[in-house]
Formats: C-alpha cells, structure tokens, sequence
C-alpha cells in the first residue's frame, strides 16, 4: 500500500530546559534575540492539582503539567478532552533511586506512594487528575529516541482518530550513584499540541518521512549540548525552525540508522 | 479499524513456554502458581516463576541485554517458531518496514536491584557490569528485539502499567492502517523483581493464597511473570481460521494512581471504544477475558463496566488464577489466551475461584467449556488509569 503522508499542524507549544523556563524565552533563545544563560530548570508548582497532590508532586510530574498546559493554553484547547502521548526516557529518578536502595537493605517495606509514583506512567496519571481527561493516553519509552517515537505514535492517532492529539516528550535526572551510568543533567521537556487540519491557531504544519541522513545540529554550544544531552530536545532543531518561522526540511535523530525528515510549512 | 492478521503468536508463562504448554493448562483448568520463593524474597504470597528463564544465553553479540527480563524476552520469542515467522516477514518487507511495539512495567529494573547490593563501599558506585540502558530502561526489550532481528525501523515501548501490552495493538496497527511498516512485533515481556513483590504487597494488593479472581472472597494478586508476542500483518493474506485483530480501545479514568474508578467509568469507555472500532454491536462479543486481577476494587469496578454494556449475557473470565498476573505482560498473554480461545472453541475458566461473587452479575466461568467463538474481548487496564480494551476474531 502507499503509505499515507505523516503530517500534522502545530497549534502550540510549550518548553523547559535548563535556562529556558518557557517557550517564549526558548523562542527567543533559538532567534538568536538573547543568549542562553545556564540555570537549573525551573518547575513551577501545579496549581492544577489537588491540595493533597500538589505537595507531593515529583519534579517530573511538574515539568509535564507546565510544559502540557503551556502548550495547551497556547493552541487555546481545553485539556479536559485531548488525547496525549507522553514519551520519556525513563521515569522518576529520584524516586527510582530510593526503592532500590532501600530494597538492598534488610527493610524491604517499601512506601506504597513511592511503588505507584515508580511507573513509567506516573506522570501520565497525574496528568489525567489534574485535568479529568478521560481520552485515550498514550505512554512511550525508546531511551534516546523517544522523542520521535512520540511524535510518530501522536501522528498516527490524530490522523486516523481526526482529533487533536497532545505530545508530551520530557526527561528527568537520576540522582547518583545511577546518574554514572545516565547522565541525563536536568529535567528537560517540549509539548506540542498537533492537529490534523489547519486552524486561525496553527503555527506551522510538519510533515515526517524516515530517512537515513545526520540530524541537523545547533550552531550555539550551549543549545547543541541540550540537544545532545536530554532526549526529549532532540527536537531543537524543529523547534528552531518554528521559532525563526523558517520552511523546509529539517532532520531530527530518531533511532539509528532510522532518523526523522521533518518538513516545514509555514501559516 | 481496517482488521490486521496475528499471522503467528506464542506466549511464554508460569504455565509453561509455548502454546501447547498454554493451552494444555487452559483445557485442564490448572495453574502455574506457586508459594513464592523468588531471589531472595520473603513474602507469603503466591507467584507465577516461568520456568528456566535464568538458563537462556543470549547472543554473544547481544551480551550487554543479559538480565532475566531479555532472558525471558528470547525465550518467548524462540518458542513456537515465532521467530522464524519474523524472519520470514523481514524476508518479505525488509529490515526498515518491520516495527517493534512492546509493553513492559518494570522490565529489567532487577538488574538494578542486584547492582545496589554490589556497590563499591568507599564511593557508592555501581558495579561496572551493570548496563542501564540495556537491561534497566523500559526500552531495553525492545531494543534488544530489534537487535536480535536486525531490524532497521520503527520501534518503541509502550509503558502503561498493566495495560501496556494490549496498548503495543493499537499503536502498531495505527502505524499498519497509515502504511509506514508492513509488519509488526507486539507483544509484552514483565519479570519478577523486588519493586513489584514488595511494591504490590506494601499496597496490600498481594494475596497470601493463589488469587481468585471474581470469587466473593479475593483478596488480592499472584504476581506472574510473562512474555507473549504476536507478528501483526495486513489481512490480505488472512485464511480461513485464522486469527484477526479486529478493534482496540483506549481510555484514562482519570481518577486515581493506584485505584479504579469505583463505577469502572474509564473501562466502560474502553469497552465501548473498542466496540466502535471492530464495528461490532454487544451482541456480537461471545467471551470477554476480563482483567480481574482478584483485587476487590479491581473486579468490582470492571464487573460494573462490563455489566453495564453487556448484562450477564456473554460468558467471562479472568485467566490470572492460572498465569499470575503478568503485569505489563497481562494484555499480550490475553490477546494469546483470546486467540487460542477462538482458534479451539473453548471459553477458558478461572483456576482458583470456587464462588462467583453473587454482587457482580456476570456469567462467569468458574470452570472452561467447549463453545462457538465469532469474537473475543479482552481488558487490560493499569495504574494511573490506564485502560486498553481489544478484539479478536477468528476468519469464517
């Protein structure tokens, strides 16, 4: 059969990364307008979230609801009734590193929070009690890949489904002694709110084709290191595209020797 | 959804490795559960231990994946010749247009688990040995299945929870109906490990007896652990009794981590969007294998859904009495339970219950019996809410 085109529209945007709190500063970043200062990420408090949750929420649990809802609030869609496809590297660190290390001492009895918060999904779950959205919930991990593997399901379902479909990607920090061996830095994330049809909202339309070419890279050292060093912003270079409102092809690192062609077509 | 031909499937459990082991079990109504006595755990519970798995070698040039949960993955993909019907399907499309979709929960993290008992007593590091990306990382299954095949393509983890691997369905035959691969690898692959043992039991979801699932008097689970695959591939060469993936339906509840909707809200959305799918009405569904995990929120909630949609008219059952539940594995095992169920003509029952629990009125099958199947429904759903409803059917 002829494969169908994998094309969508942006409808809007949010961003994290350490230095660049959201998407405006990073839209300013990637036009060159200021320069990138290294900070730690900034995770604002949820307010979204029940009194009860939001003590509690993790750092990943922040980092998708701001990114999430600032993409959301961008596009101007009301979250109760998006679908989302959440794509990570791996799941909560911090409280990854605390089960097992309690599990190699000799009290095994593990706080039952922290066994619910360990799923990949965690993050997924509080997103659907902060905004009651009961749509399909996609949860995706391909380690560095992630971030395409994200954007290919969240196209597949919005083209076939006809509804607007919310892609989540992030990534978090292990603490030591698991950050030796993935040295992920800092919570890190994008969220773009893809829909099938062009709309007043749409921003530009992609259109992702596999290919075998290297990924673009980010001419400034600082951007070029996110990019490199926190999966999710393997997208940059799409994102700088968006930002400086350029068309034409971009292509993104997915999983080798597979790499995504990402064509733009401005509004 | 257009319907995709599972054009070979196995499934590896505490009830043996392969189908003839899997259906063997199914007809005799017995259970692979036994009182848990994994690693060094101490928990009175019950569990479901594939045997062998710690026999696997893997390839030397696949070294790095050596952890139980890539042991468990080879071992479920040599079974029944399933990794043969891969290669011939890379044969027929080539390396870049056959996809990976598996779900997981856990997949290696006992890795990690051995590898904090070992660490260096001065600095804290973790022992040299421990690869996190290949054995730990929810992706290491997958990734190790593209490796061991050779693949080129597309490829993910869905990582759900316990829905995971009936999710892998829907999100590779989306990938099918827009023609960006040919064929697919679904399937799922959970191994036991020390976060979810003593995980579940700190939830006091872990049963000290082999569960029973819908019986009045669960109370609670048999962790199992499990790895069962299918190769998706367009219908077009579809035969006759063979079996198809007909519709699949996904939704959140929404509601809380760890808990169901107590009026079993988000399954019933799951069921229904299922339904729409496969474009079948209720009256066209001849047995659901229910999730059931034998907790007493989880039947209770699910009872409610399915028998809001379908009253007592459709036989049902939980299979978790015989497998344990197999976690981020549960969906792939019961897709394959479904299979087999149409392929036979046999509706399997429910090892270990003895009473139906008269609050939730089902038509539950304490016990198989032979019947004529056109369609089979299976849930899965997980934590965080996350709930996946399938269909299968069987080619007239």
């Amino acid at each position: 059969m002829n494969p169908t085109a994998l094309s969508a529209w942006i409808d809007g945007i949010g961003f994290i990364a350490p230095g660049l709190p959201d998407w405006p500063t990073a839209r300013a970043v990637l036009r060159s307008e200021q320069a990138l200062t290294a900070a730690p990420s900034i995770l604002p408090v949820p307010a979204i979230l029940p009194p009860a949750e939001r003590r509690r929420a993790s750092r990943v649990v922040k980092l998708t609801l701001a990114i999430g809802l600032e993409a959301a609030a961008h596009a101007g869609a009301d979250v109760a009734t998006l679908s989302t496809v959440f794509a990570a590297s791996g799941a909560d660190g911090h409280n990854c590193h605390a089960l097992c290390e309690q599990l190699a001492t000799d009290d095994r009895q593990i706080s039952p929070t922290r066994f619910h918060n360990s799923v990949h999904n965690a993050a997924a779950g509080y997103w659907g009690i902060a905004t009651h959205a009961m749509a399909p919930c996609q949860v995706i991990c391909a380690y560095d890949a992630s971030f395409g593997a994200g954007l290919l399901d969240a196209i597949g379902e919005l083209l076939l489904a006809r509804q607007p479909v919310l892609l989540i990607a992030y990534d978090s920090e292990y603490p030591q002694p698991l950050h030796a061996k993935r040295d992920t830095p800092d919570c890190g994330g994008v969220a773009l709110l893809l829909a099938p049809e062009k709309s007043e909202r749409s921003l530009a339309g992609i259109t992702v084709t596999p290919t075998t070419d290297a990924a673009e890279t980010l001419a400034d050292n600082g951007l070029e290191s996110l990019r490199t060093s926190i999966p999710a912003l393997r997208s940059l270079p799409l994102l700088q595209k968006l930002a400086r409102a350029e068309a034409g092809p971009v292509c993104l690192d997915y999983l080798a020797p597979m790499q995504l062609a990402v064509t733009v077509q401005q509004c | 959804m257009t319907p995709l031909l599972l054009s070979s499937f196995t499934a590896t459990t505490c009830l043996g490795s392969g189908l003839a082991a899997t259906r063997a079990a199914l007809h005799a109504g017995s259970s692979g559960l036994q009182p848990c006595a994994f690693e060094s755990v101490e928990l009175p519970t019950w569990i479901g231990e594939v045997a062998a798995v710690d026999a696997q070698k893997l390839p030397e040039m696949l070294a790095r994946y050596d952890c139980r949960n890539n042991r468990l993955t080879q071992l479920g993909l040599e079974a029944d010749d399933f990794a043969c019907a891969v290669r011939a399907a890379v044969g027929r499309y080539g390396r870049t247009r056959v996809g990976v979709f598996l779900g997981t929960s856990t997949a290696g993290i006992l890795q990690t688990e051995l590898a904090y008992r070992r660490r260096d007593p001065d600095s804290g590091a973790l022992p040299d040995d421990f690869n996190y990306r290949a054995t730990h990382n929810s992706f290491s299954l997958a990734e190790f299945t593209r490796d061991y095949f050779g693949l080129e393509g597309m490829a993910m983890a869905i990582s759900t929870a316990c829905s995971s691997s009936a999710k892998v369905f829907a999100a590779a035959a989306r990938q099918l109906a827009l023609g960006s691969i040919d064929a697919a690898i679904v399937g799922g692959v959970d191994s036991l490990c020390l976060t979810t043992l003593y995980g579940f039991a700190s939830l006091q979801l872990t049963s000290q007896q082999p569960c029973r699932p819908y019986d009045a008097a669960r109370d609670g689970i048999s962790i199992g652990e499990g790895a069962a695959f299918a190769l998706l591939e367009r219908a077009d060469r579809a035969a006759p009794g063979d079996i198809l993936l007909l519709g699949a339906g996904e939704s959140s509840d929404a509601y809380h981590m760890s808990s169901p909707h107590p009026e079993g809200l988000g399954a019933r959305l799951a069921m229904e969007a299922a339904l729409r799918s496969a474009n079948l009405a209720v009256d066209a569904i001849d047995y659901i294998n229910l999730h059931g995990t034998s907790t007493p929120a989880n039947d209770a909630a699910e009872g409610k859904a399915v028998a809001a949609l379908f009253a007592d008219r459709v036989p049902c059952s939980s299979t978790k009495g015989a497998t344990g539940h197999t976690l981020g594995a549960a969906g792939a095992v019961e897709a394959v339970i479904c299979a087999l169920a149409l392929r036979d003509g046999f509706l399997p029952g429910s090892p270990g219950t003895v009473n139906a629990d008269p609050q939730i009125p089902l038509q539950y099958l304490v016990h198989g019996r032979d019947g004529k199947l056109r369609h089979a429904l299976s849930n899965s759903f997980g934590f965080g809410g996350s709930n996946c409803s399938l269909i299968f059917g069987v080619t007239p």
